[in-house]
């Protein structure tokens, strides 16, 4: 194959040898602000509204999940922090699907996908999502509507946080999602339209420190 | 005899629809940038700028050492890196792997580099079916057309353009309204992305640390298209590599602000291998094509070779004001605008294209609002020699060079240089209009000539 070849030419039009040792990269550009915990879900909250997405924080998730849903087919993630909080065993919630067929027709046909989040980055509304055993890519992709519930404590401030905290994403998980408001598109003369491929409403629930388990 | 490139770019220049569907989309693209980068919503953004940039260079100049550390870390995720130098190479591995996994239906999310190699008519030639997912671009695979802008493939097109594409190709009710029109194409593709066996996607950054393939996207059909059919394969320009996932908080403030406005799009994936004991979904094989294509013809000089720090967010095509008249079907190759008038004569050869280089009033808005800071006017300006150097004695402009030097003669001789201002006074402007330089003044309004000349007036103050 070109694989030599290609490396070949590279190294020929830099001046370089195989295995030639290289400068230290200029460093990183990490610069975490300090924002308090009240600073950061009020900007969450207001940056997920900015995008015509719903945000609120609330004490019994469970309860708004519960009439939000009536009626409507959900599927859920598998996990535990849903289950903890009681969303899981709502009536008329699909979850603990581990198969990717049948989790895949599942969300084909569902109206809400409810998941949780690994973290959400404050100064831009954005959900952060790791793919798991307890956290399907698709459930927050192919439903019309995604509710997303984040404890407090995992509201960073934002990109530069959870880089520092995550240096290498790809050692958790084969896939991470950020996901900032609802799909959208503006491809035909620039006029907005949400809900292209993925949800087109979306709505973050942040719940009270320490209703983690 | 005007080349092409003239002949395309009067054509629309002629087009008063299209002039005002590619100037007001530009413009809007261009205002939204503008408003979140200010001072005082990104104070940074200098910072930032140079921060990107000085990582492109580190990358681009060990460029050899990143794509074997990336190499090496795909494969420690179970996935594969192939090295393709053309287009030929790509379409070979893909109806390989497509031929052995028994697979005939692929759906694409947007790349440019796909682009590059027509990789779609490829595919198709050899009985594949393989359709765009993105909106834009679907639009414009429809209609047997290439992508009018790197961010807006559709950008010169209008919901009457699309509702009679769609009537044409999809057989179905004539359709005006954008809403329902996207409806219509979310759910045409819907039924493709469940029923795929390949998802073909592009690259915004090849993470070497992490051996991960970045892609940022608004819709939700480039997530599809990497997580919905069970083998997925990536795209992209060997140039696209970064030396960490750190250096991402630099870049993706950057893109999304500069090519739509956002603070981020809408999805980010950070894609690392197929998916692992355990994960529900994503696919089962994992494959990252990294394409030459020409990149390495850019990489000897020293200068030029920021060429390849491009992140592809368009912005200079929206601040261009040639970009902006003579749009981009005028360019000849996928990129257009600035840095499709730095890109294509580099990977063509200058003789190629040697009217790219001149496709510019070097004002430097291109340079200002780069993200990576590449400095494409000077690089115009560096082209534009290499361009007459290439040119043989008796191909170079004559008329060109006597007009300098009488020019020359006229600005070293002052009773010369007045008689003549004089006597084109006399004459008024209208004797120049036409002749020689028609082709600059048919598309300009030159000033009334004053009566009197400044050393006129100086003389009798």
């Amino acid at each position: 194959m070109s694989r030599d070849h290609i490396l070949h030419r590279v190294r020929t039009a830099l001046g370089r040898s195989p295995s030639q040792p290289i400068p230290d990269p200029p460093p990183a550009r990490i610069r975490i602000p300090e924002v308090s915990l009240d600073a950061r879900v009020a900007s969450l909250i207001a940056q997920v509204e900015a995008l015509a997405g719903t945000a609120l924080e609330t004490s019994d998730p469970r309860a708004y999940i519960a009439s939000a849903i009536a009626g409507k087919t959900v599927i859920a993630c598998n996990s535990p922090y849903l289950a903890a909080c009681g969303i899981s065993s709502l009536p008329g919630v699909e979850s603990g699907i581990t198969d990717r067929e049948q989790l895949r027709d599942a969300c084909a046909t569902a109206d809400i996908g409810i998941t949780s989040a690994d973290y959400a980055l404050a100064d831009t509304g954005t959900l952060v999502l790791l793919s798991s055993p307890a956290e399907a890519r698709m459930i927050s992709l192919l439903p019309p509507e995604h509710i997303a519930v984040v404890s407090r404590e995992r509201i960073l401030s934002g990109l530069d946080e959870l880089f520092s905290i995550l240096p290498n994403p790809a050692e958790q998980s084969s896939s991470m999602v950020l996901i900032t408001g609802p799909s959208r598109t503006a491809d035909i003369e620039q006029i907005l339209v949400r809900g292209v491929h993925g949800p087109g409403r979306i709505t973050v629930l942040v719940t009270e420190q320490g209703l983690r388990p | 005899m005007p080349s092409e490139f003239q002949q395309k770019a009067r054509e629309t220049l002629a087009n008063a629809n299209l002039q005002l569907a590619v100037f007001a989309a530009t413009g809007r693209l261009k205002e939204k940038r503008s408003e979140v980068v200010g001072a005082g919503q990104l104070p940074d953004y200098q910072e930032l700028r140079t921060q990107a940039n000085a990582v492109k260079q580190h990358a681009t100049d060990n460029l050899d050492h990143y794509l074997e550390l990336f190499e090496r870390n795909v494969a420690a995720r179970g996935g594969h890196v192939v090295y393709c130098k053309d287009g030929t190479e790509v379409s070979d591995f893909i109806l390989a792997l497509a031929r052995e996994r028994g697979a005939h239906l692929i759906v694409k999310s947007k790349s440019m580099t796909t682009e590059e190699v027509d990789l779609n008519e490829r595919l198709e030639h050899h009985g594949l079916e393989s359709v765009e997912t993105d909106l834009g671009e679907y639009i414009v695979q429809l209609a047997h057309q290439r992508p009018y802008h790197i961010v807006a493939p559709a950008l010169h097109m209008t919901r009457y353009d699309v509702a009679e594409i769609f009537t044409r190709r999809l057989h179905v009710p004539n359709e005006i309204v954008i809403e329902k029109q996207t409806a219509l194409a979310r759910s045409v593709l819907r039924q493709k992305f469940l029923a795929a066996d390949i998802g073909i996607s592009g690259a915004n950054f090849l993470v070497a640390d992490s051996g991960a393939v970045v892609i940022v996207e608004n819709e939700g059909n480039a997530r599809l298209t990497t997580s919905a059919p069970k083998i997925h394969i990536a795209i992209a320009g060997i140039e696209k590599v970064i030396p960490r996932a750190q250096d991402l908080a630099t870049f993706l403030k950057l893109l999304a602000r500069s090519a739509t406005g956002q603070l981020l799009s809408v999805y980010t994936s950070f894609l690392s291998g197929p998916r692992r004991p355990g994960e529900i979904d994503g696919p089962d094989e994992f494959y990252v094509v990294l394409l030459d294509n020409g990149r390495t013809r850019l990489l000897p000089d020293k200068n030029k070779r920021q060429s390849l720090f491009c992140i592809r967010c368009g912005a200079c095509l929206n601040t261009c004001p040639v970009y902006r008249r003579i749009g981009g079907h005028t360019f000849p190759w996928v990129y257009s605008g600035p840095i499709g008038a730095i890109l294509t004569p580099q990977f063509m050869g200058v003789q190629q294209e040697p009217d790219l280089p001149f496709a510019s009033s070097l004002c430097g808005a291109c340079g200002e609002v780069c993200p990576v800071k590449i400095d494409i006017p000077k690089i115009l300006l560096e082209l534009r020699s290499d361009v007459k150097k290439a040119e043989t004695r008796d191909k170079q402009n004559r008329l060109e060079k006597l007009g300098f030097r009488v020019f020359a003669w006229l600005m070293t001789h002052p009773r010369l240089y007045e008689m003549a201002g004089k006597l084109l006074r006399s004459v008024g402007v209208p004797s120049i209009q036409a002749g020689p330089l028609r082709a600059w003044t048919s598309q300009r309004d030159l000033p009334p000539l004053p009566e009197r000349s400044f050393r006129e007036m100086w003389r009798r103050r």
